[in-house]
């Protein structure tokens, strides 16, 4: 295919992919922005005003970040989780197999069909919480830079989760499990130097904590870990999961009998 | 030029079934091909591989002159595929799921829309363009399939089974239309159930069985190879057809039978017999089907 031709595949199923999440925005967007709503409401304003100020901000303004990235994250991952997971199970990802769109060409439209609703999402709850504490911000371009890769990151996640998906359990069982517990014991709600040490130590494995940090010092300046670190980390992810999405895409793994 | 040539494709199954065993096929430019075969002998495997939906084992597949795997994307785009299962995504309009498949093969949104249209059109489907798939009968979401397979304009249309569960008259427009494709210069491919379909249509058939072609010739040389021709004939009573001594008959009823006759001219004297024995002959025509007796024959060998 000549570029112009590989673009309009990219386009065809990007428009797709937003028609879809909006045309079901209730499920797609709506729910992200409740739940985090409510967190803003009973963690930072009610018990939140009881607790002392974490590096000299106040506990609200402190998980701001957190919540806000833990929406981009869900909503990224399930976004192109249910929406993939779903073409193959209703056999319409044949349409695109038949077809001369490469395969990368179809993990970036899936991609950035993710990434869209993540920030759209990201951008919704950041904008209730302007309702609770006035925002800060430290670094602009590190903010979006963290905000977009975590929905990279995540839409490329939720893309392998659904290629080897086998029944609509298997979407939710990696969210669940693993997906979840990262992200709270990701420090969205506390800071890792308030833990004992060993669980400092732990909890510096979790790429998560990472991610969150570098976002949060986007805003407030201040991180757990090195932000390089997190640079680095998500970065590395993203390759390793765009290479085996691709390997996978190629091979045609539970794609193709 | 060969649309299709296809040499020793291998296809094992994980499971362990061999649903193709080396299976050599060539197909005309411009050709119309019957693919016949009963429920499992490996037709959609055949046409999964070409179309790129199911991974071979072995062998090698040419399309229009190119090696399908080392010009994999312009084979695709020389291919339609109207698959046997329906597999559109439910909740998408008639219309969308056209443009996007258009979308997909790199033509323009503008272009698709007016090539939507026309197509959509040319099937009866224009009235349905806002109905969401899952809402459509089984024949409108069979020639949706169609349209779908047509909307970039391939040079080389996939059939697995098109007339399954299809009525009568739908079925017989759609071999209109697929007669119509093919004079227009489209090679078409179709696998079928249905004998007759392939003796209508197509100009080479190939017989497949347990994933292994058994027979590819010409239509007419496989009908030709046929020794016996069965004929119905209508006469005003068929009681005195049993006074006919020396033939193969089945009476169907009061006025019409069966007859198994060599073709070396012997339905001439056929005919002498019948009013010798002062039988009035009414109506007399081959019956059709004579493939499916073919198949048969074979598939016992
Ligand atoms: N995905 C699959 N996994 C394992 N076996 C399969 C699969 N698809 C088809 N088969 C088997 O391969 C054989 C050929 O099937 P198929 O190509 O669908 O035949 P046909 O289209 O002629 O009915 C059958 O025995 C079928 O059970
Ligand atoms: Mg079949």
């Amino acid at each position: 295919m000549s570029p112009r031709e590989i673009w309009i595949a990219y386009m065809t199923i990007v428009r797709k992919e937003v028609q879809r999440f909006l045309r079901i925005w209730p499920q797609t967007l709506l729910p992200a922005v409740i739940t985090q709503s409510l967190y803003f409401v009973i963690f930072g304003h009610f018990i939140g005003s009881q607790l002392r100020e974490i590096h000299g901000v106040s506990y609200m303004s402190f998980i701001v970040p957190g919540l806000v990235m833990m929406a981009v994250i869900n909503s990224s991952f399930s976004n192109v989780v249910s929406s993939f997971y779903g073409a193959k199970f209703q056999h319409h990802i044949e349409e695109l197999l038949v077809s001369p769109t490469p395969n990368w060409t179809i993990l970036a439209g899936y991609t950035t069909g993710g990434v869209i609703r993540g920030l759209i999402v990201g951008t919704l709850v950041f904008g209730v919480s302007i309702f609770f504490v006035r925002p800060e911000i430290y670094s602009l371009p590190l903010i979006v830079f963290f905000i977009f890769m975590t929905a990279v990151v995540f839409s490329l996640g939720g893309f392998i989760n659904a290629i080897f998906a086998e029944k609509f359990d298997d979407v939710s069982i990696f969210p669940t499990f693993v997906l979840t517990p990262l992200t709270y014991l990701g420090g969205v709600f506390y800071s890792v130097n308030m833990l004992p040490e060993f669980w400092q130590k732990i909890s510096k494995l979790n790429p998560v904590l990472y991610m969150v940090n570098g976002f949060r010092y986007g805003f407030h300046g201040f991180s757990d870990v090195h932000v390089g670190i997190s640079l680095l980390i998500l970065c590395g992810f993203m390759f390793a999961l765009i290479y085996t999405a691709l390997v996978l895409l190629e091979k045609g793994t539970k794609l193709k009998s | 030029m060969y649309a299709l040539r296809v040499k020793n494709l291998i296809k094992t199954y994980r499971n362990g079934v061999e649903a193709l065993k080396g299976v050599d096929l060539d197909v005309h430019e411009g050709g119309f091909f019957g693919l016949i075969g009963s429920n499992g002998a490996g037709k959609t495997t055949m046409i999964g591989i070409i179309t790129g939906l199911v991974n071979k084992t072995g062998g090698s597949i040419e399309v229009f002159g190119l090696d399908r795997e080392r010009h994999l994307n312009r084979v695709k785009k020389h291919i339609g595929l109207v698959p046997q299962e329906f597999n559109f995504n439910m909740f998408e309009k008639v219309q969308d799921i056209i443009i996007a498949q258009a979308g997909y093969f790199g033509v323009p949104r503008s272009q698709a829309i007016r090539d939507s249209e026309f197509v959509l059109k040319r099937l009866g489907l224009w009235e349905k363009r806002d109905t969401v798939s899952r809402q459509l009968s089984g024949g409108m979401k069979r020639r949706l399939m169609i349209a779908r397979a047509l909307i970039h304009k391939p040079k080389l249309l996939f059939l697995d089974e098109p007339t399954a569960g299809v009525d009568v008259e739908l079925r017989f427009s759609m071999w209109e239309y697929l007669k119509e494709l093919n004079q227009s210069g489209m090679t078409i491919f179709l696998t079928t159930h249905y004998l007759e379909e392939a003796e209508q249509l197509c100009r080479n058939v190939a017989i497949i069985k347990n994933g292994k072609i058994i027979i590819h010739d010409h239509i007419n040389n496989l009908l030709a190879s046929l020794e016996e021709e069965t004929y119905v004939i209508h006469v005003r009573d068929t009681s005195a057809v049993n006074l006919l001594e020396n033939y193969h008959i089945r009476i169907l009823d009061t006025s019409t039978f069966e007859v198994d006759l060599n073709k070396k001219g012997s339905l001439n004297d056929f005919i002498e017999q019948l009013s010798q024995k002062g039988i009035k002959l009414v109506d007399i025509r081959p019956k059709g089907n004579r493939l499916e007796r073919l198949f048969l024959k074979l598939l016992k060998d």
